[in-house]
């Protein structure tokens, strides 16, 4: 990766280069000057950028961060196929169908409608106070279960929207050569549909790794609850700033891996029509 | 223009040695002078009135504890509601000179300059926490309760021992956690929720075994709150209990004035009476062994 100064440098638009980091250094650096020099600084420094609460908190937060990352893979179980099951229930067609299109729209109504942190309250709490016999009543069950279900509803949407993207014709042209409705929709639609908005579905992905964290206001020792103890413990902030890089050594890379993934389809889809 | 390329990689050595070298810059490290010292007048912030700083939701038995006070500071019940007042009066102000603010626990820790006197909120005493700001000499003595259903798994514990393998819960930022986690520490590790009210609602859910509460706490929590639990028994001290204290912003002159008024209020009985009246209620409960 690191060629040599001279070969660096002989790189024709090396100038520009130099003039364009020149440019970036002064102005970021004169606001990092800025904040570095204000009188408050080493106080604010050591309360939020204190390398030894940040070594101190470490362990119990990555500890916590296991949590978060069992409860996403989780979640990634059942969110697309729960998800896919609604979609398909509300782009069936005819009049006998009209209770499940209804039950589906009933279903994204609520749990799009209530926010994520209700919902979680609501089933981590009060689901298990009711005590019905044979449901399970643990926090991270429930948890999984409110996220399962709120971010369900949104990429059932996201597949509807890649459902009817299908140009009409490939249904009747599939109906035409005498597929059923179901394969008609098995075959021919669904693999367009789940193709135009897997970037989409992937931007859903990256949002839900964040969006587990939520499930500590019940209690569970995530990574961002066990920040949120060594604050109160310590009065020291750091441990923010460990959960923080924690998220994004996982958000990242996976955005990048989108990025990858949306430009290779896009070449690839580009290539096919030639 | 098509033919220049900017070479990334020599953008991206370049940027990230020049923006490590400014992060890294400031390396004064200026430690707070400390309040120590007599005290030569009281000077607050507002001239005349002592503003005094509690939580959002306050609850008995440590402020708002009469009949229709609930939430009510000013009533001077409870026994930080009438510690602030006794001490009001040792400092100079008279019961209508105080004035009550609330503060959310993020903004008492955060640095810079404060609007109030003292933060008084059941904070404890620990030497990481003076760092950031300054306390007073403790005014009360912690105990930790554990509490739990009559039929539960805990109701039969009867030493520190027997509670490691049970599912324990404490709230966020209390002794009690510090408690949990560092002397019982079980198995498990506990569950800790935001404040009485999460803890109320996972017991009911059947989330957590016991959850571990101050004593005084414990007694409110299990007369309004939770009335299916009990206090199980009361947890041994450890060598050096902590302590509460009144919160103030780091190199305050007020701290040795509280402290002297503390003192007198110690020694002419009056703590010990506050806390006879609001926190000591009464009935035997067991002391569980290490």
């Amino acid at each position: 990766m690191f060629a040599s100064t001279s070969t660096l440098l002989d790189q024709e638009g090396a100038r520009a280069a130099i003039i364009a980091v020149v440019s970036t250094l002064v102005f970021f650096g004169g606001a990092i000057a800025l904040v570095v020099t204000s009188p408050n600084w080493p106080r604010v420094r050591d309360q939020f950028f204190n390398p030894d609460d940040f070594a101190a908190a470490a362990p119990n937060v990555v500890r916590g961060f296991w949590l978060n990352l069992e409860l996403f893979g989780w979640s990634m179980l059942v969110i697309p196929f729960l998800a896919l099951v609604v979609a398909v229930m509300r782009s069936l067609r005819g009049p006998a169908f009209l209770p499940i299109r209804l039950l589906a729209v009933a279903f994204t109504d609520i749990f799009r409608g209530i926010p994520l942190i209700l919902l979680v309250l609501l089933l981590g709490f009060g689901v298990p106070a009711l005590q019905i016999g044979f449901l399970p009543n643990g926090a991270q069950f429930w948890g999984l279960a409110a996220l399962s279900l709120s971010y369900s509803a949104y990429t059932a949407e996201i597949y509807r929207s890649g459902i009817d993207a299908v140009p009409e014709s490939q249904r009747s042209s599939a109906r035409a050569v005498g597929l059923t409705q179901w394969q008609a929709l098995r075959f021919a639609v669904l693999p367009q549909a789940i193709r135009n908005v897997v970037p989409a579905l992937m931007n859903t992905v990256v949002s839900l790794q964040k969006d587990v964290a939520l499930v500590s206001i019940l209690g569970i020792r995530e990574a961002v609850r066990e920040a949120q103890i060594y604050t109160t413990r310590t009065f020291n902030y750091t441990s923010y700033l460990v959960a923080a890089a924690l998220f994004l050594a996982i958000s990242i890379p996976l955005t990048r891996f989108v990025d990858w993934y949306t430009a290779r389809d896009r070449a690839q889809r580009s290539q096919s029509l030639v | 223009m098509i033919g220049i390329r900017t070479p990334t990689r020599l953008i991206a050595i370049l940027l990230a040695v020049g923006l490590l070298a400014a992060a890294c810059g400031s390396d004064s490290t200026e430690s707070a002078s400390g309040s120590s010292g007599s005290c030569d007048e009281v000077v607050t912030k507002v001239d005349g009135t002592l503003t005094v700083a509690t939580g959002e939701t306050v609850f008995p038995p440590w402020m708002g504890a009469g009949d229709d006070d609930f939430d009510d500071p000013s009533t001077g019940t409870g026994f930080e509601g009438a510690l602030v007042f006794a001490l009001a009066s040792e400092l100079g102000f008279a019961a209508a000179d105080v004035t009550f603010v609330r503060t959310p626990f993020d903004t008492v820790i955060a640095p810079g300059a404060k609007d109030w006197d003292f933060n008084i909120q059941q904070y404890s005493i620990t030497a990481e926490r003076d760092e950031v700001v300054d306390f007073s000499n403790g005014y009360y003595q912690v105990e930790q309760a554990i509490i739990g259903a009559s039929d539960s798994p805990a109701a039969s514990a009867g030493s520190i021992g027997d509670l490691k393998d049970l599912r324990l819960g404490a709230a966020i930022g209390t002794t009690s956690l510090t408690y949990v986690d560092d002397v019982i520490e079980p198995d498990a590790p506990a569950q800790v929720y935001d404040d009485n009210a999460a803890a109320k609602a996972a017991f009911d859910a059947g989330q957590v075994d016991a959850i571990v509460f101050d004593l005084p706490t414990a007694y409110f929590v299990t007369a309004v709150e939770i009335t299916d639990a009990s206090i199980i028994g009361v947890l041994p001290r450890t060598e050096s209990p902590e302590e509460l204290g009144m919160l103030f912003e780091d190199g305050s002159a007020l701290v040795p004035c509280v402290n002297d008024a503390l003192a007198t209020l110690q020694s002419n009985g009056t703590i010990a009476a506050l806390e006879d009246e609001w926190l000591n209620q009464g009935g035997s409960v067991p002391t569980l062994g290490n």
